[in-house]
């Protein structure tokens, strides 16, 4: 059922090959930390539809993204590596609405999803570290109750 | 140039950048842009405590916690090096709201009274640091990830569930926010 977020190269490479990722990882913790989507004021301006900016900058990654995924697969675009790569259809089930209001009462407290998380702390705010371990412990429990929560 | 970059960016730039994201992760590597996987990477790494769902060889996901290395690494970097001298612009209407329960501090990205240790001790901080960030690690999981899985990453590929994930994690944000939060603020 949860197959999100998986692997999908079936390459073995040393470690260092995985620095590419932090690069990545690097301008786009950037353009988190400058668009001051990491901001608390950010996400309560959004939920109380007093500002344009963060409909404005996930619209854009949408569009971004979306081109780029139809050119991949219209192209047939292979990684560096020359793979080609995959996609895997995503089933519909219960968790991603019950789950999901979760998910967004806890956005609009903290203010960040994941992503901002970790930026939060790297942009100095070392008490984030808690909410991080706080989640990790969230995502723990969903572990232990899973067979038993409805799907 | 410097000063340009100084700037808080333009939803535009930042937008187009976030969304690069996505093919460059498949582009180098077939990997699909999730962040929350990490933290379920860190349960599976730490104490998978023969929980079915972290058994599973959370080394071959190891990129990703290099790519969320890499996050902390540039909000750093554009904190000491790119930061806006200026306090944050805060919508009117949210500053005067938020005047009202005592948080005045916007000189930062984030509101001192509220993200600070001393706050941690506090009720109010208690409820929005640690029981908030643990409805983002509970609900991101039940959800089967988070905004970058589903919002950018599941909506790019047209996935339908992204699309249901997204508009569930917007109506738990407008209730929290508009319904809930202020009742929490006002401790």
């Amino acid at each position: 059922m949860d197959t999100m977020c998986v692997n999908e190269s079936h390459l073995k490479h040393r470690w260092y090959h995985n620095l590419k990722y932090a690069v990545v990882g690097i301008f786009f913790g950037i353009a988190f930390t400058k668009a001051e989507i990491i901001s608390w004021f950010r996400i309560q301006e959004m939920f109380r539809l007093q500002s344009f900016h963060m409909y404005g900058v996930i619209g854009t990654a949408i569009v971004i993204g979306m081109i780029s995924v139809w050119l991949i697969k219209k192209f047939k675009v292979k990684t560096i590596h020359s793979e080609s790569i995959e996609f895997h259809p995503k089933k519909f089930n219960k968790g991603q609405i019950i789950g999901g209001v979760i998910f967004g009462l806890g956005w609009a407290m903290t203010g960040a999803c994941p992503g901002p998380l970790f930026a939060q702390i790297g942009a100095g705010f070392l008490v984030i570290v808690v909410v991080l371990l706080s989640a990790i412990a969230g995502t723990w429990v969903y572990g232990y109750f899973r067979e038993r929560l409805p799907h | 140039m410097l000063e340009f970059l100084r700037q808080p960016w333009t939803w535009y730039v930042a937008g187009t950048l976030i969304g690069l994201t996505v093919p460059a992760l498949l582009i180098l590597g077939n990997k699909h842009f999730g962040i929350s996987a990490n933290l379920r990477h860190a349960c599976a790494a730490c104490l998978p405590a023969n929980i079915k769902f972290f058994k599973y060889d959370w080394k071959k996901e190891i990129w990703n916690f290099f790519f969320v290395g890499g996050v902390i690494i540039g909000a750093f970097f554009a904190t000491q090096f790119l930061s806006n001298p200026e306090p944050v612009q805060v919508a009117p209407a949210l500053l005067a709201e938020l005047k009202g329960y005592g948080i005045e501090d916007h000189s930062k990205l984030l509101p001192r009274e509220l993200f600070s240790i001393e706050s941690l001790f506090t009720l109010r901080g208690f409820i929005m640091l640690v029981v908030g960030g643990f409805l983002v690690g509970f609900g991101a999981r039940y959800a089967g990830g988070c905004t970058s899985g589903h919002a950018i990453m599941g909506i790019s590929d047209l996935q339908v569930p992204s699309v249901i994930a997204t508009a569930s994690f917007m109506v738990g944000g407008f209730i929290m926010a508009n319904l809930i939060l202020p009742s929490i603020l006002r401790l």
